[in-house]
């Protein structure tokens, strides 16, 4: 991912000019250089790396947090895949990516074609989808719990149309639960998703579009000819992002159900929490975090290489 | 030709009705939450209903009894250290990963940007216990420190775009002048990064705001807790009522709202952009 976006310049790159060799104040430019990096590597690799390497150490033991660790090898990845229970919150978070990414950017997508880059018209609409980027996700996880609940606006709206018979507390069902947070996800993500495409259409050629029109292709023809291909690199971004906050969910979940009814809901950060902090399975919930991290790296690895294949 | 035109105006129309529809849809939740905080406690909080009678009440038992203003107070005080610390920092990483040569730039910065991906659960359990062996956790600094580790990676890269657009002319003008490299960056550099650097502080704030999982963990105690953190103690203690936690749910999300209001264009510029160069 990063190499392919890295060799897009903002602008079309100038010729690079051979740089003058300079004596001394090259030598001076690059200890100055060091210098000011110093202070950010430092808090990044003592507060984000080393706990990184120290999550992969931990998760070789067995450990309640307390007492002396006991050296296990991999035994903990060997739980990791086959325990049901921590399966389950990988495959959720796996079946979370309809919801935070498939369907926001389905939604997103055909917006995006309806409204064309033209400017304009509903930008105070525009703003109020992206709010829910800039909340935080606790507040709007409370938000939906009153949403969901038995007295709920999803409820009344349910009663209002005649539907009464299927009202229910969404949250605390077993089959409904798990899309009924879904969806929070697809409400969170809708924003950003439009915002990614409608930037994306107003760079393509509008030459492309008139051709279209010319031809007489209807809207159906126009998208998929010119609008998708044209959005491809913003249809890649939009899924990196949407695909790591459907993976490494938490808020949302630990607002609405904490992983409940049951383990309907359960998300790999939610037992990852749950593991270290309350059943004292320090080494489990690293092990755990370590495969998660894995997980995210495969997949945004995977659509980078897509991305450059493609371009 | 009209026909055309016409049929270009009602699509437009259309996809205008339809985004409002959306927009209607996404503000659901937080006209439902707003209803209900303005409920008296004793009436029942259901669905969008006007309450019967209008109350402040709530608004202003969870900023005393359930001790929402003093929640606010420990997030502004992370967030107003983790933005200043944070953004320079990210500024003076960006400028020497987007104007300087020197050896293993290339390694630092992909380093660095495996940060990008990796989501704070993965180092959130060892910051745990590494930060409780130093007597940090249940301080302010339990978050100031890996927050400001977090942000870094976007931070730097952020800068570093900013600085690679900057003619390079600029910076050689003043060093032929005899400026130093120290000069050079900050009476001719920082200045036109402003910009650049208001959009860093404002996600910056807005991240730090938010942060929800590391609060929770590294700040237990309830006079250091964090707003969104003391929202992630009331629900697992169900002792707020619904009006209640209603109404400290809209304090907690005032000030990022109020900088969304102020700086929208800033937020959905870096929130967008930033990715697509990340």
């Amino acid at each position: 991912m990063t190499k392919t976006l890295d060799r897009r310049p903002q602008a079309p790159a100038p010729p690079a000019p051979v740089r003058p060799s300079r004596g001394q104040p090259g030598r001076e430019s690059r200890r100055v250089a060091y210098l000011l990096l110093a202070p950010a590597l430092l808090a990044y690799t003592v507060f984000v790396a080393l706990p990184w390497l120290h999550t992969m150490w931990l998760s070789l033991y067995e450990w309640d947090g307390v007492g002396v660790g006991v050296w296990t090898g991999l035994s903990n990845y060997r739980e990791v895949l086959t325990d049901p229970a921590l399966l389950g919150a990988i495959e959720h978070s796996l079946g979370f990516i309809l919801f935070y990414s498939v369907l926001p950017i389905v939604i997103a997508l055909v917006l995006a074609a309806v409204l064309g880059g033209r400017g304009g018209g509903g930008s105070a609409a525009r703003m109020i989808l992206f709010l829910p980027q800039v909340v935080p996700l606790v507040a709007s996880g409370i938000a939906w719990r009153q949403m969901y609940a038995q007295d709920g606006v999803v409820n009344q709206a349910l009663r209002a149309v005649g539907l009464g018979g299927i009202t229910r507390a969404w949250l605390g069902d077993f089959t409904w639960a798990f899309p009924a947070v879904g969806l929070v996800g697809t409400w969170v993500m809708l924003g950003l998703c439009l915002v990614f495409f409608l930037t994306g259409i107003s760079k393509i050629d509008p030459a492309l579009f008139e051709a279209c029109r010319i031809d007489g292709a209807g809207a159906v023809r126009t998208f998929f000819a010119v609008t998708l291909p044209g959005l491809r690199n913003e249809i890649v971004v939009a899924l990196v992002v949407t695909m790591i906050a459907a993976l490494s969910s938490f808020d949302v979940v630990y607002a609405t159900t904490r992983g409940g009814p049951g383990d309907s809901t359960t998300v790999p950060a939610v037992l990852i929490y749950r593991l270290a902090f309350t059943n004292g399975q320090v080494g489990l919930a690293c092990a755990l975090a370590v495969v998660l991290s894995v997980l995210i790296s495969v997949i945004v690895l995977a659509l980078g290489r897509l991305s450059k294949e493609e371009s | 030709m009209s026909s055309s035109v016409l049929s270009t105006r009602t699509e437009r129309l259309t996809g205008t009705v339809v985004l409002w529809v959306f927009a209607a849809a996404v503000l659901v939740p937080f006209v439902s939450i707003t209803l209900a905080a303005l409920q008296p406690a004793d009436a029942p909080a259901a669905g969008l209903s006007w309450p019967t009678t209008l109350t402040f009440d709530n608004f202003r038992q969870a900023w005393t009894t359930a001790g929402f203003g003093s929640l606010l107070r420990s997030s502004a005080f992370i967030a107003l250290v983790v933005v200043p610390i944070g953004s320079f920092l990210a500024t003076m990483a960006g400028y020497a990963f987007g104007t300087m040569r020197f050896a293993g730039s290339k390694l630092l910065f992909s380093f660095l940007l495996v940060g990008l991906t990796l989501p704070p659960e993965a180092a959130v359990i060892p910051l745990y216990y590494d930060l409780k062996q130093f007597g940090l956790t249940n301080t302010y600094w339990a978050l100031i420190l890996p927050l400001t580790g977090l942000y870094m990676p976007f931070g730097a890269f952020w800068m570093r775009a900013h600085f690679l657009s900057v003619p390079k002319e600029l910076a050689e003008a003043a060093r032929v002048d005899g400026a130093s490299e120290w000069t050079v960056f900050w009476r001719i550099m920082i200045p036109t990064a402003r910009p650049a650097i208001s959009t860093l502080a404002m996600l910056f704030f807005v991240w730090s705001w938010n942060q929800f999982l590391l609060a929770l963990i590294l700040i237990q105690e309830p006079s250091r807790r964090t707003a969104p953190a003391g929202l992630g103690f009331f629900i697992g203690q169900n002792t707020l009522d619904t009006q209640l936690l209603c109404a400290a749910t809209l304090i907690v999300i005032a000030p990022v709202v109020a900088l969304y209001l102020i700086g929208q264009r800033h937020l959905i510029r870096g929130m967008t952009q930033g990715a697509v160069k990340g």
